[in-house]
């Protein structure tokens, strides 16, 4: 059986639903600034949203002073594809699956001193999602560190094809924190400029904050479906990348094997700008003897959106053949991996019809998936 | 096509059963790592990584060498087979609560990559991985309290879907000086018979009944 994608929304700097992101992209246009913060003397390059910019949207929706900043992106972008689907939370065949990895992260940075540490819990937040939107299902949230978006919306394909549910809404989303960018600081993982994924002189990463949420379904309600997903662990390193991409090579030959495709159009690569986990991204894919696809990362657009990237970038990708446009890796000029890739240097218009999404995280895991338009 | 919860660890603080069965009282304490560090010794696990970990991975570690120690047919498997699929309320809030003490203080700020990388629920799932070569299918849910419904569902798809062969499932969850760890392994039956007559058969009732006990 095919399973759906239906109605989508992203909120990032760069708009607040996916026609607006697309065109940003195609416009060149990035989040990603030089950002001051009250906690430190130094600046981030990060991409992030304009608070006040997202009050006001959310105040047509509920009282501002309600909710924590998390909570109101993921329900802005929900009622989004709420309003576009008329989909029904109040029946039990249809499921909200949240992807996070720090949620309300910034509860215990006593960013709220009116909200019960409680909230930190993560099915706090799933229940304060459920309730605004009256959902009978409790959500399912899934938090398997920078693969969750992607894995969540193979878990949600799973689901559907089991008939276990027949609609899923998966919001994945994630602020930038303290907590985070000290974090990622303390690893030296942070570039000190817009990040340059696969380049040669890249430098880290860019943190980003975002909610993205697309309708996983199965009923035909587009041409775009999710054929082969699968997820794999390097069992090798807790922090760093497997040297050999074993477990995004394992994961990728596991999507294909599980698939009537041996190739795709282009792919949506997880390209966080690190050294090491570009290096193992080139080594599997080209292992995968997937070398000359075109291939891209969005993240010198968005940064890195954690628990929101896998969701974000499927979305990014879905727009991409729908509007048979391949979308231009930015940061990138020259080839930085010992395996040559096949980098979009250009934004180009061609005929595809088929993306291999892929995503790697710390724990080791890895998840692909292959979406086709039909 | 039958699954059988074939074998399940169950440690509730300083309790540490093993199907069903008291297998070790360990000394009470507030602080988790006392018995943990004590269930390392029993195991006599000699695996330095292991002090490297929070406490919640160190559960899980523990919980999970327990039920693998228990499958006779453990270490002939394929291991790119074996799916793990864990769960837990709190995430990853012990170290997280950690990683924030090293960043509130501005005179004193010592944030460590070596706590930072246990910010995350699904390490644990990583950690097990690495002590046993498990490189399949890899999902960590977050629920309020044990959900057997969507834990028995997901691996059964696994299973059912050929996705993998094998599960090592569990709740693992510390908070506090709050520890649980519920870890099972389900195995696959050419079983012909009345579900009835098969014992732990995997279904969400038994499982509940499992983790109730």
């Amino acid at each position: 059986m095919s399973v759906y994608f239906g109605a989508h929304n992203i909120i990032s700097p760069l708009g607040l639903n996916s026609p607006s992101n697309f065109d940003s992209l195609l416009k060149g246009l990035s989040g990603v600034e030089k950002q001051n913060f009250e906690f430190s003397e130094s600046d981030f390059y990060c991409s992030k949203i304009n608070e006040n910019k997202i009050d006001l949207a959310f105040s047509k929706l509920g009282s501002v002073a309600d909710f924590t900043f998390a909570e109101k992106l993921s329900i802005l972008s929900i009622q989004d594809v709420l309003n576009q689907s008329q989909l029904d939370l109040k029946d039990k065949n249809n499921l909200i699956i949240l992807s996070t990895t720090k949620g309300n992260i910034d509860i215990l940075e006593n960013k709220y001193p009116l909200f019960s540490e409680n909230r930190a819990y993560l099915p706090e937040f799933g229940n304060v999602i459920a309730s605004f939107f009256g959902s009978v299902r409790t959500p399912l949230i899934v938090s398997n560190a920078c693969i969750s978006g992607l894995l969540a919306i193979i878990i949600a394909k799973r689901f559907i094809e089991n008939k276990t549910y027949k609609n899923i809404i998966v919001c994945g989303v994630d602020i930038i924190s303290e907590f985070t960018l000290s974090g990622f600081k303390s690893f030296n993982a942070l570039s000190s400029a817009e990040c340059k994924p696969f380049d040669a002189n890249r430098t880290g990463i860019n943190l980003g904050e975002a909610a993205a949420t697309i309708l996983v379904s199965s009923e035909p309600i587009s041409n775009l479906t999710i054929t082969s997903g699968s997820s794999a662990n390097d069992a090798n390193h807790i922090s760093g990348p497997s040297r050999e991409g074993s477990g995004l090579f394992q994961s990728i030959e596991a999507t294909f094997n599980n698939s009537e495709k041996t190739s795709v159009d282009f792919i949506s690569a997880h390209g966080t700008a690190t050294e090491y986990n570009d290096e193992m991204e080139a080594i599997a894919f080209s292992r995968a003897n997937l070398q000359d696809t075109p291939l891209n990362s969005l993240k010198a657009y968005y940064g890195h959106t954690l628990g929101a990237a896998g969701v974000l970038e499927s979305i990014i990708a879905l727009q991409s053949l729908s509007s048979n446009t391949l979308v231009k890796s930015k940061g990138f000029e020259s080839s930085g991996t010992s395996k040559a890739l096949n980098i979009i240097t250009e934004n180009t218009s061609k005929a595809i019809s088929s993306c291999l999404k892929t995503a790697s995280g710390f724990g080791g895991c890895n998840a692909s998936a292959i979406f086709e338009k039909n | 096509m039958k699954t059988q919860i074939q074998s399940y660890c169950h440690i509730k603080n300083n309790q540490v059963y093993l199907n069903g069965e008291l297998l070790y009282g360990l000394t009470e304490s507030n602080d988790p790592a006392i018995y943990l560090s004590e269930l390392y010794k029993i195991l006599t696990l000699n695996y330095p990584k292991f002090f490297k970990m929070d406490k919640q991975c160190k559960l899980g570690v523990l919980a999970a060498e327990l039920v693998l120690r228990s499958i006779p047919e453990f270490e002939g498997l394929n291991k790119n087979e074996i799916a793990l699929v864990f769960s837990n309320q709190a995430a990853s809030l012990e170290s997280d609560r950690n990683h924030i003490k090293s960043i509130s203080d501005k005179t004193n700020y010592f944030p460590s990559p070596a706590v930072f990388v246990y910010t995350l629920p699904n390490i644990v799932i990583g950690e097990i991985a690495i002590k046993h070569k498990l490189t399949g299918e890899n999902a960590f849910f977050i629920s309020n309290t044990f959900d057997a419904e969507t834990m028995s569902s997901y691996a059964s798809i696994l299973l059912q879907k050929h996705l993998a062969e094998h599960v090592l499932c569990g709740w693992v969850n510390l908070d506090g000086n709050s520890a649980e760890a519920f870890v099972y392994w389900l195995k696959n039956l050419n079983f012909n018979g009345a579900e009835n007559e098969l014992k732990n058969t995997h279904n969400s009732e038994q499982l509940q009944h499992l983790y109730a006990k």
